[in-house]
């Protein structure tokens, strides 16, 4: 039988179960293998290479000044194009099926959204698989193109440019159906019926009504969508070639086959860059629309 | 758009085809009789009935269980502890740790997987079994923490403290109030680990040394070399196999609402 003195207010419990202290083990374990590995590539990209693949730990600038060189400076440049090119054509896609799903009868939507994320489950090399089957030379769109006579030879689309793309997209277009569904969800119907209603073209009616009022679902998806697009490996390596590599290729190169880990290091912290840039801009334009929605 | 339905109805259609038309491809080649070509030459099982055959194939299985089974758990307990602890931190320092926690969901997992493998040939750590298990913690744990304090935020305090007024100890208020309240987070973030787990290729591939090659290691260089359809057959394996989990997972998720 617990005893309770009621007279007096119970005395503040200060076990181990009510302190933050639970956390320690796994902050540790974050710090000790999550913060200390990317502090060690940091620092890392600041010594230079020995002869034989080694460090020298003396402070230099040098590899980021090598990335300068066009040859690092086109990989850069063809990854952000790729994945630009990736987030636009997922909008395009998106836009459309997040807007039905989120129109269709209520029972039906869970169903829907279920069938847009389930290959997301399932796993990538096995997604991106199944794109090399498709696109190959004597996979199924040349066999289709082929035999309805639209082209005489088959057409080179594996290890292409296009391929990447094509496998960026089919991989993350679940990440901008989402974040517009739940914009378009809550997107008042009547407003767009009095937008019709004053004879609004359909032009209008999609950029002053719609898309202005389902911005931070249209920026949500695209942040989702631009970050894993221009940090992906598996993608580029399986249908691209290699003319098609993409930042991640880059630092796997370096990495394992060069072996010039300061080098490798000073490309992650690139893209390190470029990643946490996207999400700045989310977040402010995130609290842009709080603080939108507070004037109001 | 009343009017434009036909038009959003159609690229809707289209973006589905997009999303199936591939794995349904995939799936059918799996039954293909042909060797090289992707010519139909007549349906066979004999490629999923090589899959049980491949030695290595089963060793990476095997592999890939145990490094799943093993971060899952690791994961599960570090996460649960966290959020746990976070719970009694001042508000600030629990958002510190939140962003802090989303990092390693927004870097690019190529740069996770070099700076694990620097750190462990820093540490002179000989890459194996067990780096690729501390690494599939490493990912886990945000996951873990973010599921079962998203279910611990709904708890009302007023029962907890029921629970204490009634004379239990903190002990007893954990195990009789916030571990059955937190049973479903905790089986979702356990099945959710575990996949993640089973299908990362990215920190595994930088971290794991020679003979330490698991399931996705095995696909890809399957895929790399593409000698033999036996990879078609286990690739439809593994999307069936995923689909069900998934289904399953959500009838779960049903029955606990």
């Amino acid at each position: 039988m617990p005893s309770h003195d009621l007279s007096s207010p119970p005395a503040p419990r200060r076990s181990i179960c009510r302190s933050g202290w639970l956390a320690a083990p796994g902050l540790l374990w974050m710090g000790l293998f999550f913060l200390a590995p990317l502090a060690l590539v940091f620092a890392i990209s600041f010594a230079s290479r020995g002869t034989y693949g080694g460090i020298i730990w003396e402070f230099t600038a040098t590899n980021y000044l090598d990335l300068l060189h066009p040859l690092y400076g086109k990989i850069l440049g063809q990854s952000l194009w790729y994945a630009t090119l990736t987030t636009a054509i997922c909008f395009v896609l998106g836009f459309p099926l997040a807007y039905t799903i989120a129109r269709s009868p209520a029972r039906w939507q869970p169903v829907l959204l279920l069938l847009v994320m389930l290959p997301f489950w399932t796993n990538f090399l096995v997604r991106t698989y199944a794109w090399m089957i498709v696109l190959r030379q004597d996979g199924l769109v040349n066999g289709l193109l082929l035999s309805l006579g639209i082209v005489a030879a088959p057409l080179e689309l594996l290890y292409t440019p296009t391929a990447v793309v094509i496998g960026l997209v089919y991989g993350y277009l679940p990440f901008m159906v989402l974040p517009l569904y739940v914009a378009v969800e809550r997107l008042d119907p009547l407003l767009v019926e009095a937008a019709w209603d004053l004879y609004a073209s359909r032009w209008a009616v999609f950029t002053r009504v719609v898309v202005p009022l389902t911005m931070p679902g249209i920026v949500g998806g695209c942040v989702l969508v631009f970050i894993p697009s221009i940090g992906s490996f598996i993608t580029p390596d399986l249908l691209g070639g290699a003319r098609s590599m993409m930042i991640g290729n880059l630092i796997q190169h370096e990495y394992l086959v060069v072996r010039d880990w300061p080098l490798g290091s000073a490309v992650s912290f690139v893209l390190m860059a470029i990643v946490m840039a996207a999400v700045a801009l989310y977040y402010r334009h995130a609290a842009r629309t709080a603080e939108a929605l507070e004037g109001r | 758009m009343r009017r434009g339905s036909t038009g959003l109805s159609l690229v809707s259609g289209l973006a589905m085809l997009f999303l199936y038309g591939p794995i349904l491809v995939l799936v059918l080649y799996s039954f293909n009789a042909a060797h090289l070509s992707t010519a139909w030459r007549g349906t066979t099982l004999k490629w999923y009935a090589a899959l049980w055959h491949d030695e290595a194939l089963l060793a990476a299985t095997a592999n890939s269980l145990l490094i799943a089974v093993i971060s899952t758990l690791g994961a599960t307990v570090l996460g649960g502890l966290m959020a746990l602890g976070m719970e009694r931190m001042p508000l600030r320092r629990q958002q510190i740790i939140e962003s802090g926690l989303a990092l390693p969901l927004v870097i690019p997992e190529v740069m996770m997987g070099v700076a694990l493998m620097l750190l462990f040939v820093t540490l002179k750590m000989p890459l194996g079994l067990t780096t690729v298990m501390l690494g599939h913690i490493v990912f886990n744990i945000p996951l873990v923490t973010i599921m079962i304090r998203a279910r611990l935020r709904k708890l009302d305090p007023a029962l907890r403290e029921a629970a204490a007024d009634l004379g239990a100890d903190s002990w007893q208020v954990f195990r009789h109030v916030t571990l059955p309240f937190l049973r479903p987070a905790i089986w979702g973030a356990v099945l959710v680990a575990f996949t993640v787990s089973l299908d990362d290729f990215l920190v595994t591939f930088f971290t794991a040394g020679p003979g330490a090659t698991t399931l996705p290691l095995k696909v890809y260089s399957m895929i790399k070399s593409g000698v033999t359809p036996e990879i078609n057959a286990l690739s439809a394996l593994l999307l069936v196999i995923s689909m069900a989990c998934v289904a399953v997972s959500l009838h779960l998720q049903r029955r606990e609402v």
